[in-house]
């Protein structure tokens, strides 16, 4: 194909190259190149179009403000209803949204097209004994309410008995949205993860893990992998994903994760101190601050003496981030259907660990890319575009746990 | 939905373009003109999928000489010819969304004059 550009060439890899397992939906030629077009599309709108509403802020819109206001924005929220005014913002928020909605319609014709073939492939291969699901609990309130990240039906609708479409059109469609930047099975952040915690403590022997919001597995496979002698429990509310991520890792060749359909805020079938390492990944700006408080005290309850906890999420809306940069990582809470997204990344994390029984001595802090995995596929270190709130560079709010006996009151 | 409705077959055209549930932010200022460039988005990627699939069979015909549509459904590029493809669809959205980067080049030199007030200049120069 001609093409006239003798630029380096770094968009995202062609969307045949992701990595394949027995649960991954098949594409035919022109649905992998719909998710072609869109990831372009996302790139092109973060990479070409997003810098020039910089510009008009800088221009345009913040004098403006003053002007009217007699003094600059106080708050994101402020910069946000600004940045509303002007014709390029909107015309991009306009592109960003459609993009979403595209990605989504494309997932689900790709998924629905061949549903009972993929329930079929996932009851054949989740290992009954690493799916746990539990019919009573229903979804809460803060997901039924609107559908995360557009995605209709969210996470948990049933469209056939032992559903996963749900999670199909996840997998089959992530890479349209970072363009391949989470690596060719898109568990960039569990690899991430991984980096971090040999770094951190060299020899830690994890006999239990616990993933809150595991979704589909994605994250905690390679954390699994990486300490094959622990038991990886892996919570969701949602079936769908379970059923999906129990036959995914089966076919990945990972045995060492249990799937159980719970809620995160109660945990209650497990005991007190039952966990060496309890994390999640991109789970807690899905829930409310109710559930946040009652999540945070369950970590603080289950895990074991000398333990760790670790909380993934983009960084906090902190005074060292630009007004700006603050606005512009706010827009999937508004225009995403994230409610909770903003208010999260507002709140002081670690004021709510102190809350629930965390030693703030002993807090941890510390920044962790996606390590994509895979030819082809570019580690988000490398990624000089910023998409943002998208981009894989997260932020780790944790807590080290005294073993017993040690500096005990 | 219902247990019935669990077994009849999916209408997927409808279930995979269904409205995802919290009502929709509109941005432009005119809503009809937003749903106008919906539609416009969605030919320019059905355009981009015809253009790879044309791509696809010149590929094959190139280099076998015959193609069955097996082959087309299955093809996978080389590492070499996926990168020329993807700077395609670069080029491609550059054209289609040519508008907005001349949009903020404009935001950059906005004391440019229009050609009626430079052919005044011109008069009087
Ligand atoms: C963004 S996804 C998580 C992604 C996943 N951690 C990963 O790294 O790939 C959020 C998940 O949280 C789940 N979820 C939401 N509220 C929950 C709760 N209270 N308890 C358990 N899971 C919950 C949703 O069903 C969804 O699968």
């Amino acid at each position: 194909m001609q093409a006239t550009s003798t630029m380096d060439y770094d968009g995202p890899p062609d969307y045949r190259t992701v990595g394949r397992h027995a649960l991954l939906p098949n594409t035919t030629h022109d649905q992998a190149e719909r998710y072609n077009f869109l990831a372009h599309l996302n790139r092109h709108l973060a990479a070409q179009v997003l810098p020039g509403i910089a510009v008009a802020y800088r221009s345009e819109i913040e004098p403006s403000f003053r002007q009217r206001h007699g003094r600059a924005p106080a708050d994101r929220h402020e910069v946000r209803r600004a940045l509303e005014g002007h014709a390029f913002y909107r015309i991009w928020s306009a592109l960003r949204r459609n993009a979403m909605e595209m990605r989504q319609q494309s997932g689900l014709s790709v998924v629905l097209g061949q549903l009972r073939e993929l329930i079929d492939r996932s009851a054949g291969l989740a290992d009954q004994r690493r799916l746990r699901l539990d019919p009573t609990l229903s979804p809460p309130r803060y997901l039924t309410a609107v559908d995360h990240h557009c995605m209709p039906g969210s996470y948990y609708t049933e469209r056939l008995d032992q559903d996963v479409s749900a999670a199909a059109n996840y997998d089959s469609g992530l890479f349209v949205t970072t363009g391949g930047l989470l690596g060719r099975l898109a568990d960039g952040g569990g690899r991430g993860m991984v980096a971090f915690l040999k770094k951190l403590r060299p020899d830690f022997a994890p006999r239990r893990i616990l993933d809150l919001g595991c979704g589909l597995g994605h994250n905690v496979l390679p954390i699994a992998a990486a300490y094959p002698d622990a038991q990886v429990t892996a919570v969701d509310v949602a079936a769908p994903m379970l059923r999906y991520g129990a036959a995914r890792a089966a076919s990945l060749g990972v045995d060492n994760v249990t799937f159980v359909q719970a809620d995160a805020a109660d945990l209650s079938a497990f005991e007190d101190g039952c966990f060496d390492w309890v994390g999640s990944i991109m789970f807690l700006h899905e829930t409310s601050l109710a559930a946040l408080k009652r999540i945070m005290a369950e970590s603080r309850r289950l895990i074991a003496p000398g333990g760790l906890v670790t909380h993934v999420e983009q960084p906090r809306y902190d005074a060292s981030m630009p007004l700006l940069e603050q606005a512009l990582r706010d827009w999937d809470a508004f225009n995403n259907n994230e409610p909770f997204w903003t208010k999260l990344h507002e709140i002081d994390l670690d004021q709510l660990m102190v809350e629930a029984g965390f030693d703030r001595s002993r807090l941890i802090h510390e920044g962790v890319h996606a390590i994509a995995d895979g030819e082809g596929f570019r580690d988000a270190a490398t990624e000089k575009v910023e998409d943002y709130g998208r981009k894989p560079a997260w932020r780790i709010t944790g807590a080290e746990v005294p073993a017993q006996g040690y500096d005990a009151p | 939905m219902s247990e019935d409705d669990k077994q009849a077959p999916l209408d997927v055209v409808r279930l995979a373009g269904a409205k995802a549930r919290g009502k929709r932010p509109y941005f432009l200022e005119d809503p009809d003109v937003e749903r106008v460039l919906s539609i416009a988005m969605a030919i320019a990627g059905e355009l981009a999928v015809l253009r790879q699939r044309l791509d696809t069979i010149e590929e094959l015909l190139e280099t076998r000489g015959a193609l069955t549509r097996e082959e087309i459904e299955t093809f996978v590029p080389s590492p070499a010819h996926a990168e020329a493809r993807g700077r395609w669809h670069q080029e491609y959205l550059a054209r289609i969304l040519r508008i907005l980067q001349q949009q903020a080049e404009a935001q950059e030199r906005n004391d440019e004059p229009t050609s009626s007030e430079a052919g005044a200049w011109m008069l009087r120069e």
